[in-house]
């Protein structure tokens, strides 16, 4: 089953959208809590990564028997070194959205750490496009 | 699927099937059949939603017979601190404690005597847990409930503890036994200012029964006081030298901020049900870490707003904040003798069983199933209308579709596909008709 959604570079009013439609997908699906939090912690960082950096997103869900798939692709300004991203604590973010109180560069590893596979694909002044498997029972 | 107590129930010949209620219902549990409400059990808090929202006052909340203490030697009332704000400020508390009495009641303890300890307990379990914050409170049975039913996830982080009125109520149990009082002779009654709270004492979360062994409704009692009151004008009542001394922390417990302000680090206080449901969303998503306790009541203002108070909620926090400041300056003597108790009271003060889950959200145990039941809710989603008039009986577009897809509702439902399908030719106005009243009742249709 898939599902998609829109994400609005730079309002941060609106990250989180897609996060909590996926959540009340997934709660009606009897998906065990467990999973449903990892989907939606991943996700939702993503969601708030394309808000922060990219001028425009989308995300697309495919949801299966044994798991989920989102792949978030944006069109934004790409990263130009993706092990560098990887890292905790390391941040592009401007000051503003850090006094927003995001920014705090924990994106991309919650994200690794709540999925089991992820895969970051990225071009530079392009966008990138960042794909999550969660399995339903890891 | 064993079924719930709920102490809210619809008058059949007052409710009109009008839809405040059912639009407003947080769980979406109520849909209107043949021109009635009816409340879905399995998905019903308790928060009174209803009741507050309907017109016609056909929304009423069920009370035993005040007549059942008289079958007890030693009648025991638990007094809500919102009691007291229900009343003008010429009316003493020594007066109703007086009027109480005079209505049958051997002994008076307010329920706020016991949050000393239970502001102990709580810290002492959040100590020992620490690893299950966001600690959430148990305070309100409408958010237990709640939780259960649309946030099971969020189940291990409520406090397992016992609330003011079953501290009070073991208290009392246990000092009139230590007396000598056969335990058969011990009635306790718990004055609830809410149905949330009739549900926690009919069908208890966490335990097998409650402390307490009845409920009278504050509305009730007030115009008892009251009557009492206008009775004895001429002729006051001695007073009775029962009072104890409240802090004003205790006094400040069930009004908002009253439990956060007691405990250390990131407390919030929220209160009404769509914003409680709001911050469970965000606690849920992990949107917001670092939260150390979680005061969350269902009712506006929470306690003063309660669904069976008298007196306008703004009021009745005047009045309380008048008594705590009349404590500062006047503080009684007589001492509070559930704090002797404390240690006891601590260790008798767990709920004893896990709060188990009792989730609404999902449309089948069976992935497989649920997701196709899911493809045909977004299908029928599509020739749906998506404006909410609630004309079906149901309060949402996607509700009915759930409906539908779990065999409770036809589509036909549907205003607009009924329209729809007399212009094609496949519904008569007669069988449109038929349908409508199968909603809204024969009688709506009958001038």
């Amino acid at each position: 089953m898939n599902f998609s959604y829109h994400i609005e570079g730079g309002n941060f009013s609106r990250a989180g959208i897609a996060s909590s439609e996926v959540k009340k997908i997934l709660k009606q699906l009897n998906v065990n809590p467990t999973a449903i939090k990892r989907v939606v912690v991943a996700l939702y960082e993503a969601e708030v990564n394309v808000v922060a950096h990219a001028y425009e997103g989308d995300v697309h869900v495919d949801i299966s028997p044994e798991g989920v798939t989102v792949v978030v692709d944006d069109r934004g300004p790409g990263i130009p070194d993706i092990p560098l991203a990887m890292q905790e604590g390391y941040s592009t973010a401007s000051p503003e959205v850090r006094e927003m109180g995001f920014g705090a560069g924990m994106g991309l590893p919650n994200m690794q750490k709540n999925c089991d596979e992820l895969s970051i694909e990225s071009e530079v002044g392009k966008g990138t496009r960042v794909t999550m498997k969660t399995r339903f029972n890891a | 699927m064993e079924t719930f107590y709920h102490a809210l129930k619809v008058a059949p010949g007052t409710c009109i099937g009008c839809t405040h209620c059912m639009s407003l219902c947080p769980t979406r549990a109520i849909r209107v059949v043949r021109g009635m409400a009816v409340i879905d059990k399995n998905a019903c808090v308790d928060c009174g939603m209803c009741l507050k929202s309907c017109p016609r006052q056909a929304i009423y909340v069920a009370q035993d017979d005040f007549n059942q203490i008289f079958q007890y030697k030693y009648r025991v009332v638990i007094l809500p601190t919102v009691l007291f704000g229900q009343f003008a400020e010429e009316v003493t508390e020594d007066q109703i404690f007086a009027e109480l009495h005079d209505m049958g009641f051997t002994h008076v303890i307010e329920a706020a005597q016991a949050y000393g300890v239970l502001a102990k307990a709580t810290r002492r379990y959040m100590q020992k847990h620490a690893y299950l914050r966001p600690f959430i409170s148990a305070f309100c049975p409408a958010i237990v409930r709640l939780i259960q039913v649309r946030f099971p996830a969020l189940l291990e982080h409520i406090l397992p503890l016992k609330q003011g009125m079953d501290l009070a109520a073991i208290y009392a149990r246990r000092k009139f036994t230590a007396e000598g009082v056969a335990p058969g002779d011990i009635g306790i009654f718990y004055v609830t200012p809410c149905a949330a709270k009739i549900a926690a004492i009919k069908s208890p979360v966490g335990e097998d029964r409650s402390d307490v062994d009845g409920v009278i409704n504050l509305d009730f009692l007030y115009n008892k006081i009251q009557l009492g009151l206008s009775r004895h004008r001429d002729n006051p009542l001695p007073p009775v030298p029962e009072q104890t001394y409240l802090s004003p922390d205790a006094i400040a417990w069930t009004l908002s901020e009253g439990e956060a302000s007691n405990f250390e680090g990131r407390c919030l206080a929220i209160d009404g049900i769509h914003n409680v449901s709001d911050i469970l969303e965000k606690i849920e998503n992990d949107e917001l870490l670092d939260i150390d306790y979680l005061e969350l009541r269902a009712c506006s203002h929470s306690c003063p707003g309660g669904t069976l108070t008298v007196n306008n909620r703004f009021l009745t926090i005047e009045r309380l904040r008048k008594r705590m400041q009349g404590v500062t300056d006047n503080p009684r003597t007589c001492p509070n003798d559930i704090a002797g108790d404390e240690e006891y009271l601590i260790a008798n003060g767990r709920l004893h069983e896990e709060i188990p889950p009792r989730s609404i959200d999902q449309l089948d145990e069976n992935f497989v199933t649920a997701m196709q039941k899911m493809e045909k809710i977004n299908r029928i989603m599509e020739v749906l209308p998506r404006i909410d008039c609630g004309a079906c009986g149901t309060p949402s577009c996607h509700t009915l579709a759930r409906d539908v897809v779990q065999g409770k509702a036809k589509l036909s439902q549907c205003v607009f596909m009924q329209k729809l399908l007399c212009r094609e030719s496949l519904m008569t106005a007669e069988e449109s008709m038929e349908l409508s009243e199968q909603t809204w009742g024969e009688k709506r249709f009958e001038q």
